[in-house]
């Protein structure tokens, strides 16, 4: 680490919104060519911190200094894009139907007489952009929409680069990305910070801090607990320090007897799919599903629960064959599901925490159509009851929740209808620590209780930490399996990824890599 | 809306009845406010409260009573003639037929969709009604022809709602195109002409008193407590709320989208009906052009009542209060000799201001959320 005088300096900013304080007299130096983790739980001020940086809130008080000038009291995003502040954003920003080009020069289009873009300068500009996160060879004329996610976000990373940045940062970069393009993306934030670069990293996997951290800073109810090396921390210390009080394993532990099968998945053909899918999952057991993303794990639990029409084959619950096609008819045969994207899918943002409750199950508190108020409340408390959901009150917004809170909403409304099924797509998606282990807790209480339970996630010590068993999908087909006890990490992204790369696996994935999954 | 408060099965919760009806913060925290304050402590209940003061000073989350409210205390004051007999049966007879439209509006704005087929549906439907009572010259059933000219309306709001839930048409195209066709055979129907002169057994219908109270607006009393209590206290009504929220939401929750989708616009086509044969009873005869522009003035009168277009806010006593505060407008502008033309801009205005007030409010809770 260099000596040399801050990138960004923030001194004592805070920032309330109405009465609850986000950030609180935070301090916070970024030094030039390290890489900075920000850790926190959801609610900490880290999206706050972000903002305030990137001058889309303003701050109440305090400095801001970039590379030793003072900003203004309110810095504009343009202000702040200008002194070298850059994101890469968890929802990325680029236009999804406009060309990579257009992408990489909005708003700096080079132009000539009469604002007439200069094509040939726009095109060199954007090369030299693309070259500098190694995708040298990409068309430039494809709508960015046609490119897998990760190629996206590495798209943004050189948009990002190319406004000169003297900081980049990072929010949540690989919520969206499989483990292998999340290695070869730390690897470029590796690169990045070699090149001089200040980064300032955020993420909810403790795994990549540590991966590629040189410093952290633990925010914690919008105020600075600490900031330090990162190699002064382990993983339960870092947590720790995050929560504020130790936190036991988080993932449940011990398992029990599992039942005879509850699910069974016979033929199922799902479009895109070479070969019919079969899989079967036991009263209590816990099947994770693992692979790339885009390698089809969304599709299998969604085509199972009936959310997409699949061409033939069938799906059973308890012997008793479910109609295809139909959510409804799944619901109604004790299959749930909870997608992967909870505002796109899930939630109903504009009803209350009881009405998102009960929406499925409104037949259980209802004497012919008519809903009974007292019975929908107790039969809401009782599914929530367990999952140690935070509100204020029942007839809240949905929306006035974290998301950890929310995902449990979501768990809530499927245990309210008796559920026997749960389809799990990324349930800790975008979710704190102290909410994972809750979730993780419920998911296992509920297996206790004898539903058969099957989770996606792209996140590998979570399906080891959670399940009997792990089915692999590669390329839209179920390539393998293996029973908990004898799964790792390595085993699995040995099945995950294609055959040609699995060779070797320890070797820096080349930046083009995300492509070949394409 | 009320009644239906006060109907709720005692439980020893002041916030029991809010919390059945999913109206969004404004309403719950309404509730807490008379009540005791929501939960201490959580984070954001105050700033939810701060939001409530803009709203509810400008009458959003109550449906516009308070702004009805002033209207009718500013105008008994400002007027002798308001506060009388004949200007109230007047006013609420005018009025009513606005309402019951409104009301069926409501059922699809709440989907977030849109139906602007009910003005040219008000006129099909009173043609309908008016040709088959003029051609049994009274003698034949009203009755039939009042079930007939429904059917006719529910069957256009079935085609809108075909093409909108089933063919995943947007309504404002679908509803646009049925409003052009639904006129376009009414003039042909009628070969542009005035059906009259129509039997007294027919004009009853909307010209009738029953207690004193014309028959307007008894029917739509009991047309308003009917769907509000659907919306609030039924299955069907938590669906529509779901299926406005996020159809992609409701549908992976086993909510059966398409139904709830046919069920609404069939409703609207069949209240537009109702008001198109309460239009032709009231008026005596059938005008193939009645109910032109009705459209915007029932979807007027759902937004000044709290409606959002963009789907799951709004209720049956908000459509009931903003079609009224239209009414009022159009009735207290007369008694005070104001420019007919300078009420249409203070209209437009109010409708504006309301929406507005609606953004501002999403958008300082989307900061809060923040």
């Amino acid at each position: 680490m260099s000596s040399d005088d801050p990138v960004v300096r923030l001194r004592g900013v805070t920032k309330a919104y109405g009465p609850v304080t986000a950030l609180e007299d935070v301090d916070l130096d970024l030094l030039p060519g390290e890489v900075h983790c920000l850790a926190g739980e959801n609610g900490a001020g880290k999206s706050t911190l972000i903002k305030v940086l990137t001058g889309a809130v303003a701050r109440d008080r305090g400095e801001y200094q970039v590379a030793g000038r003072a900003l203004g009291s309110r810095p504009s995003p343009v202000e702040t894009r200008d002194a070298g502040i850059g994101v890469v954003y968890q929802e990325l920003s680029l236009l999804p139907d406009l060309s990579v080009l257009d992408n990489l020069t909005m708003g700096r289009f080079p132009r000539r007489l009469f604002g007439i873009v200069d094509r040939g300068a726009q095109r060199r500009a954007a090369q030299d952009h693309l070259d500098r996160v190694g995708l040298g060879d990409l068309d430039l004329t494809q709508p960015v929409r046609a490119l897998p996610t990760a190629t996206r976000q590495l798209v943004e990373i050189a948009r990002v680069l190319g406004t000169e940045a003297k900081l980049v940062i990072f929010d949540e970069p690989t919520t969206a990305l499989s483990e292998r393009e999340a290695a070869a993306l730390l690897d470029r934030v590796g690169a990045l910070r070699d090149a001089g670069h200040t980064v300032l990293y955020v993420t909810h996997r403790l795994e990549e801090m540590f991966e590629v951290g040189d410093r952290v800073t633990v925010l914690r109810d919008g105020r600075v607990v600490a900031t330090r090396p990162v190699a002064e921390y382990d993983h339960d210390s870092l947590i720790q320090a995050m929560v504020g009080r130790p936190v036991q394993n988080l993932y449940p532990g011990v398992r029990h007897e599992i039942g005879p099968p509850r699910l069974e998945v016979r033929g199922l053909r799902i479009a895109g799919f070479a070969a019919p899918v079969d899989l079967t999952v036991g009263r209590g057991e816990i099947v994770g599903l693992a692979g790339l993303l885009g390698a089809g794990r969304s599709e299998i639990v969604r085509a199972v629960f009936g959310a997409d029409p699949v061409q033939g084959g069938q799906v059973k619950v308890d012997g008793v064959r479910v109609p295809a096609g139909s959510p409804r008819a799944a619901a109604r045969h004790g299959v749930a599901l909870v997608t992967e994207d909870r505002k796109e899918s899930g939630l109903l943002l504009q009803l209350s925490i009881e009405a998102n409750v009960s929406i499925a199950s409104l037949g259980q508190v209802s004497s012919g159509s008519v809903l009974r108020g007292s019975r929908e409340r107790r039969h809401v408390e009782q599914a929530v009851g367990g999952l140690r959901l935070k509100y204020g009150s029942f007839g809240d917004p949905v929306t006035s929740l974290s998301g950890g809170n929310q995902q449990k909403v979501l768990l809530a409304r499927w245990l309210a209808t008796g559920a026997k099924v749960l389809l799990l797509d990324e349930p800790t998606k975008g979710v704190d620590v102290g909410a994972k282990a809750d979730i993780y807790q419920a998911i296992a209480e509920m297996a206790r209780n004898g539903l058969a339970v099957l989770v996606v996630s792209s996140y590998l010590p979570e399906l080891l930490g959670l399940c009997d068993r792990i089915v692999v999908v590669r390329e839209r087909e179920i390539v393998g399996e293996l029973p908990a006890a004898e799964a790792t990490e390595e085993k699995i992204l040995r099945l995950t990824s294609p055959p040609t790369s699995a060779a070797d696996l320890s070797a820096p994935m080349p930046a083009q890599a995300p492509l070949e999954s394409r | 809306m009320t009644l239906d408060k006060n109907a709720t099965p005692a439980s020893g919760q002041p916030t029991e009845p809010a919390t059945g009806q999913p109206t969004g913060p404004a309403t719950d925290e309404s509730a807490a406010t008379n009540g005791e304050p929501a939960a201490g402590g959580q984070p954001g209940t105050a700033a939810e409260k701060e939001v409530l003061g803009l709203g509810a000073l400008l009458g959003r989350g109550f449906g516009g009573l308070p702004v009805l409210v002033l209207l009718v205390l500013g105008l008994s004051l400002a007027t002798d003639t308001f506060l009388t007999g004949t200007n109230l049966d007047n006013l609420g007879r005018q009025v009513s037929i606005y309402a019951i439209i409104a009301i069926g509006q409501l059922l699809v704005i709440l989907t977030a969709g849109i139906d602007l087929s009910v003005g040219s549906v008000v006129g099909l439907s009173g043609v309908i009604a008016a040709k088959a009572v003029f051609d049994t010259a009274g003698s034949g059933p009203v009755l039939l022809a009042v079930v007939l000219a429904l059917l006719v309306g529910a069957a256009v709001g079935l085609l809108n709602g075909v093409l909108v839930a089933i063919l995943k048409m947007p309504p404002f195209i679908v509803t646009l195109g049925t409003l052009g066709m639904a006129r376009g055979l009414t003039l042909l129907y009628t070969d542009g002409r005035t059906i009259q002169p129509l039997p007294r057994s027919f004009t009853q219908i909307a010209g009738g008193e029953f207690l004193g109270v014309a028959n307007l607006i008894w029917l739509t009393v009991l047309i308003a407590l009917l769907v509000g209590f659907g919306l609030r206290r039924t299955i069907w009504g938590r669906y529509i709320y779901a299926v406005g929220s996020n159809p992609e939401s409701a549908r992976l929750t086993g909510v059966p989208v398409n139904a709830v989708l046919l069920s609404v616009y069939a409703l609207s086509g069949m209240l537009a009906a109702l008001g198109g044969i309460l239009l032709a009873s009231r008026l005596g005869n059938g005008v193939p052009t009645a109910g032109t522009g009705y459209e915007l003035q029932a979807i007027a009168a759902c937004v000044i009542g709290g409606a959002s277009l963009f789907g799951a806010r709004g209720s049956a006593l908000g459509a009931l209060v903003g079609a009224l505060i239209v009414g009022l407008l159009n009735n207290g502008g007369t008694l005070l000799g104001i420019d007919p033309f300078w009420l249409q801009v203070a209209i437009g205005a109010l409708i504006l201001v309301a929406v507005g007030v609606d953004q501002l409010q999403g958008r300082r809770l989307v900061r809060r959320g923040a």
